[in-house]
């Protein structure tokens, strides 16, 4: 007696697709402080990103697990907002960002969180909310790379990132 | 595009003198008690398959690391075996194998047909009981040699646990490499070994969460290719693409059904809340399972498709909740100190394998799927996303030791004993196992 079974499987093709196509990405690497940029405080014309970047600041940061704007946070937004309010130009994309301390999917989440609040935040001291898109890269852009807490919280943040002069 | 076919052809029971002891499963005096937590592995022979050049030590090797991979058989040294294997036609020398405690002995043949296909034979002996347990013989083209291994320690796996065997499967994955502050992140698939790596996206963009549909023909995953972060559809064999669905904000944590006519994923409300919604393929509709102010993330189906296991932190915390698979009767099950993620059904539908961070530390652990009967299976700073092996005993999961700069990839067994690296040539996050390959 024989039992004959046939199977057939496929090999899996390399699938380097030609047509991947990436469109325009909203990240551009923002240095985190005028140092970073080698430039002393007062820097940049006003009205420029490097103006906002420098003097205004363009980032707020986090506690753990959490999407509440701290006052530490507040007084960053509302210069952000005078700021934007004064530059009407620009578009803003705010990218929401977690810290490694969470798994990946609910990070994402977090960052998404993180995003909405900083953008509602913005709004309510009167930047027009069809100015502002949000974005969440969750853990996956880490500014500050080590295994500690100095780290993480550099890393648990919001930045509002000036989208070229808006026409 | 590049894909190609091959038929492998499974020939049953070898016939041979003892071709009847082999029809007939034989009373077996070697078993394997899965189940058992601090089990000795069985020790098993397996001396190079009989070939004319190296694939029959090659299959063999294979065979044999796989066996050892899952924690339950110690393959002995050949230098210690006193017979040599030259006609595998033969019965062996079963005293010459008793000596040396070779409880399974596997013996075999690798030849080539005249059409350039390899034929693989092997035989599984109960040296003890001096019986052959299983023969069978395989035609495969001879690109597919792996493979023969894999279903072969499949057939042995099966044979003296009782449980399937998971070698014959595929694992998709996150391949990392470059800086933690620049990575480039692509999909990747591999055999379950860490063989056979191919890419699946060229990094341009982010990609992160590929899961198996149930035909294993297709992922969903996410990628921030658009700009916008979005579930996508993706063949593996044609590299045709599909957004999946048309909404206004990211999409991520994407799932399967069961039965693959769903999509189950996480929507971004305007709040900044995630809910939980299915999309059914075929019709396009989408339907809203959860509706809370508060995410709700990390949805997975039970394999029966009727309930749905997913992280919410509606209580304050990241915990582990149940519903129906229409939303219905959301229950949080998971209770212990800490916050709770990732859940994952098992394909048996007994246990939910999850992610726990409690006391800075991250766990692999698995509960019922009432939240009882906890048991973390693995510990370490940084890990997390365990995937199922298809046979529903053995996790596979991603951890960062610190200091080491990137994640690897891991597997553990439901014992929590067996612990094993999957060596991948980059750092490597986010896998799933692919189902059985039928």
């Amino acid at each position: 007696m024989r039992r004959i079974a046939t199977r057939s499987f496929t090999h899996i093709a390399l699938a380097l697709v030609a047509t991947l196509a990436v469109a325009g990405c909203a990240s551009k690497q923002v240095p985190n402080s005028a140092a970073d940029l080698g430039l002393g405080a007062g820097a940049g014309t006003p009205g420029s990103s490097q103006d906002f970047t420098v003097n205004v600041g363009d980032r707020i940061f986090f506690d753990t697990d959490s999407s509440v704007i701290r006052a530490d946070a507040q007084q960053t937004l509302a210069k952000q907002a005078q700021w934007l309010n004064q530059y009407g130009n620009y578009a803003i994309v705010v990218e929401g960002h977690a810290d490694e301390r969470g798994t990946r999917e609910y990070n994402l989440a977090l960052g998404a969180r993180r995003a909405a609040a900083t953008r509602d935040f913005l709004v309510a001291r009167g930047v027009a909310g069809n100015r502002i898109r949000t974005i969440s890269y969750g853990k996956e852009k880490p500014v500050a790379v080590c295994d500690d807490i100095s780290c993480w919280s550099q890393n648990r943040r919001a930045v509002t990132v000036l989208n070229g002069a808006g026409s | 595009m590049n894909s190609f076919f091959r038929t492998l052809m499974l020939v049953g029971a070898l016939a041979s003198g003892m071709a009847a002891a082999a029809v007939l499963p034989a009373r077996a005096l070697v078993e394997i008690d899965v189940n058992k937590g601090n089990i000795e592995p069985l020790p098993i022979a397996l001396p190079d398959f009989v070939s004319a050049d190296g694939v029959g030590a090659e299959i063999t090797a294979i065979v044999a690391a796989d066996l050892k991979r899952s924690g339950l058989f110690a393959p002995i040294d050949k230098g210690a075996f006193i017979e040599k294997i030259s006609n595998p036609d033969q019965a062996p020398r079963f005293e010459d194998w008793k000596v040396i405690n070779a409880q399974a002995l596997v013996t075999g043949r690798v030849s080539q047909e005249s059409d350039g296909r390899l034929r693989a034979e092997f035989r599984l002996w109960d040296t003890f009981a001096g019986q052959q347990l299983i023969g069978e013989q395989f035609f495969a083209n001879k690109a597919n040699a792996r493979r023969i291994a894999h279903i072969i320690a499949d057939s042995i796996y099966e044979r003296l646990t009782g449980e399937k065997g998971y070698f014959d499967t595929r694992v998709v994955f996150i391949d990392e490499s470059g800086p933690k502050n620049q990575r480039k992140k692509r999909l990747a698939i591999m055999d379950q070994d860490g063989a056979n790596v191919r890419y699946l996206s060229d990094g341009r963009s982010i990609a992160l969460t590929p899961r198996f549909s149930p035909n294993r023909q297709e992922i969903t995953y996410m990628s921030y290719e658009s700009g916008q972060p979005q579930v996508y559809l993706l063949q593996i064999e044609t590299g045709q693409r599909e957004l999946v669905g048309n909404f206004p904000g990211m999409t991520f944590a994407p799932r399967f059904s069961p039965d693959g006519q769903k999509v189950i994923m996480s929507l971004l409300r305007d709040d900044g809340n995630s809910n939980i919604f299915a999309m059914d393929l075929r019709s396009r509709t989408t339907t809203r399972l959860t509706n809370s102010a508060a995410i709700d993330t990390s949805p997975s189906y039970s394999p029966d498709g009727s309930k749905v296991v997913f992280t919410s932190d509606r209580g304050g915390r990241a915990q582990i909740y149940v519903m129906g698979s229409d939303g219905s009767g959301q229950t949080r099950i998971s209770f212990g100190d800490g916050a709770y993620s990732t859940p994952v059904w098992s394909p048996r539908g007994d246990l939910i394998a999850f992610t726990k961070q409690s006391g800075g530390e991250f766990q692999i652990g698995v509960m019922r799927t009432d939240g009882s009967g906890e048991r973390i299976l693995s510990t370490g700073f940084q890990q997390e996303g365990p995937t199922w092996a298809p046979n529903g005993r053995v996790l596979m999961f991603f951890r960062e030791a610190a200091g080491s700069g990137g994640p690897r990839l891991h597997t553990i067994d439901l014992t929590g004993r067996n612990e094993q690296a999957i060596p991948t040539a980059n750092f490597a996050s986010d896998p799933a196992w692919s189902p059985l390959l039928e």
